[in-house]
């Protein structure tokens, strides 16, 4: 396992270093005085040109500009935004909470309904149920998701009027956050019926954001569940006179859920891309919202430093759902 | 000689290119119509493409065309709707239906223009990982795990802002996203075909390894390769809808479907059909494709059709 574990670090290093050329480089690919863009400043003399160059180091070799960007990656220093002037990595630090909440939220959603959908769908297959659960599953899977956020808050905001259209919580409740989980928060604030409303602001969006993954959780679980039925030690426990529920529940679903954690792991990447919608349309203060708001202010060092760093999270979890895959299946790690 | 080994020789096993085409073809044909879906999703993509080819006929109106004393006419079976304007207009007078004609244009473009560039690319680089092995291979596929720890429209959003927000700009950020897909596929074909007797044999021939890789590896790496392309095609027109929503796409006042929903955003609380119609229009021809998609990795995938 330790092994598989450096076997794995081995690649996994020089994709991030790679990953962070990219990221330095982009700022210099770009059309324009690399100055002016670093420090927000469009009009400025020679003088004070030389100035800011040398503060930020841009008099210096590129090679020499790299390294030093990387070491301040690794000890936790991003940059400043050209807009607020703040440091990246604590608006990034701020604004991450938020989208674990909505991702977390939104894929346990997916999970809670798309495994016993897809196990439910295998073994009645070819039924009713089965035909149509696929057919939905293939509508979630080829949603365009921004048009379903709108048309949910046409439904469920617009004309039933159960809940609010954008925000994390009613304006109307204030406490400081504790674990930045609005969900906790409120809970933990005393405060009578800011939970419900932290979780009205939240049912929308997380509909929205697992529809996706719970289309694709729903039909692997399917196929993997169909597999793994077919298989003769299935066959084995059926004749030993075991419970259907058994069968199913233990025997086959252990072996099914292998290649499903695996797409478990994937949609981590699929969310945080499909957040980048979500966010904008409920306006959740999250780090989707806060790309795309950059993208539009021209803030490059916090889309340089924002690039990196949700990079950065999509690798480690990777990481950590290969080694989770080599833990429950001991084939994988040679 | 291929006429003279067709006409001595009756064993099916043997037959001229054309025949075994259009045998292949057959077969291909038994299995995809065996889904429902697939036909189904067809049907209507076929349908789509004849709507692109010929919105001047099919349109009544001009999707610029505003009409100023029109504003926001809901559809026609709804109350205050006219038979002018089938599916009502937007908030600057312009008539819905003619812009979704159009629009079938752009995403069909967009879907043909990415799917083509990150295929040709994809396939090239794939084939030269996979045939030279060593560093080259392994700086490409390093390159393209870089390429996929970007989530893709993140990639392709801050790609956007570095080259300017245009549709050609958004393709070709897409494109970009979606080659590393081709590229591991190809390699693994590549990889899978190249240690076969016949490659071997083609090789003692003396072919080189141009024709190696194009002529003789390559048309055995096509079934997953076809089944991938038409998920790219679907992920183009999705991911080109939303940079298009986010203001990063095609420009207004271009009847594009994602770029007719940002620009629709602010009305949806009072006129739900400038809404609800474009993204209708990405749904049906994004399962079109999918569905498709579906049947053509049955009909393809050797392993599936035996069960």
């Amino acid at each position: 396992m330790f092994g598989f574990l450096l076997r794995r670090l081995a690649v996994l290093i020089p994709t991030f270093i790679g990953v962070s050329i990219i990221a330095f480089s982009f700022i210099r690919l770009l059309p324009g005085d690399p100055v002016a863009l670093l420090s927000g400043e469009r009009v400025m003399s020679p003088e004070r040109h030389a100035q800011i160059s040398a503060q930020l180091g841009l008099d210096r070799p590129v090679v020499v500009q790299y390294l030093d960007y990387l070491g301040g990656v690794l000890t936790g220093d991003f940059g400043s935004s050209i807009v607020s002037k703040s440091p990246i990595l604590d608006q990034f630090l701020a604004l991450f909470p938020a989208t674990v909440e909505l991702s977390l939220c939104a894929i346990i959603l997916a999970i809670l309904i798309g495994i016993p959908a897809g196990v439910i769908a295998a073994i009645k297959r070819g039924s009713i149920f089965d035909q149509s659960l696929m057919g939905v599953a293939l509508v979630g899977y080829s949603m365009p998701i921004f048009w379903w956020g709108l048309l949910l808050i046409i439904l469920f905001s617009g004309i039933l009027q159960w809940t609010p259209v954008s925000g994390r919580i009613s304006l109307m409740f204030f406490f400081p956050p504790v674990t930045g989980f609005m969900l906790i928060d409120s809970l933990l604030s005393g405060q009578k019926g800011a939970f419900i409303s932290a979780l009205s602001h939240l049912a929308l969006p997380s509909i929205v954001l697992a529809t996706i993954p719970l289309a694709v959780i729903a039909r692997q679980t399917r196929s993997a569940m169909l597999e793994v039925l077919s298989e003769d030690y299935v066959r084995t426990a059926r004749a030993k006179g075991l419970s259907p529920f058994r069968v199913v529940g233990v025997h086959a679903l252990r072996n099914a859920m292998i290649p499903v954690i695996t797409t478990i792991g994937l949609q981590i990447g699929v969310m945080l891309a499909g957040a980048i919608l979500t966010e904008t349309i409920f306006s959740w203060p999250g780090i989707g919202k806060w790309m795309v708001d950059s993208v539009f202010r021209r803030d490059y060092p916090v889309i340089q430093g924002g690039l990196l760093l949700i990079a950065g999270i999509i690798m480690i979890v990777n990481l950590i759902v290969d080694l989770l895959y080599g833990l429950i299946n001991p084939r994988i790690r040679h | 000689m291929a006429d003279t080994i067709t006409d001595i020789d009756n064993s099916p096993e043997v037959l001229s290119t054309g025949a075994l085409r259009r045998r292949m073809l057959k077969e291909f044909w038994f299995y995809f119509s065996e889904n429902r879906g697939a036909v189904i999703g067809l049907f209507v993509f076929i349908a789509l493409v004849l709507v692109a080819v010929f919105a001047p006929l099919i349109a009544p109106h001009s999707p610029f065309e505003q009409y100023r004393d029109m504003v926001l006419l809901p559809p026609v079976w709804m109350e205050g709707g006219s038979w002018d304007y089938l599916l009502g207009t937007d908030p600057v007078g312009r008539d819905i239906l003619s812009r979704l004609i159009y629009g079938a244009q752009y995403s069909l473009f967009i879907g043909v223009f990415v799917t083509t560039l990150s295929l040709t690319g994809g396939i090239l680089v794939g084939l030269i990982a996979g045939y030279y092995r060593g560093w080259v291979d392994t700086v490409i596929m390093r390159l393209m795990d870089i390429i996929l720890a970007f989530p893709s429209l993140l990639l392709a959003l801050v790609l956007v802002a570095i080259l300017g927000p245009s549709l050609t700009n958004g393709m070709i950020a897409i494109a970009l996203t979606l080659q590393p897909h081709f590229v591991r596929l190809t390699r693994a074909a590549v990889m899978a075909e190249k240690t076969r007797d016949y490659v071997t044999a083609s090789r003692l021939a003396g072919a080189g390894p141009l024709r190696l890789m194009f002529r003789t590896i390559l048309p055995n790496c096509t079934a997953p390769l076809i089944v991938q392309a038409t998920l790219s095609f679907s992920n183009a027109i999705l991911d080109a809808a939303a940079l298009g929503f986010l203001g990063m796409g095609a420009q207004p006042p271009a009847p594009e479907w994602g770029t007719m929903l940002a620009e629709a955003r602010e009305f949806i609380l009072r006129a739900w059909w400038v809404v609800t119609f474009p993204g209708l229009a990405i749904l049906i021809t994004v399962l079109a494709i999918n569905l498709m998609g579906d049947g053509l990795r049955d009909a393809l995938d050797p392993k599936l059709k035996r069960s």
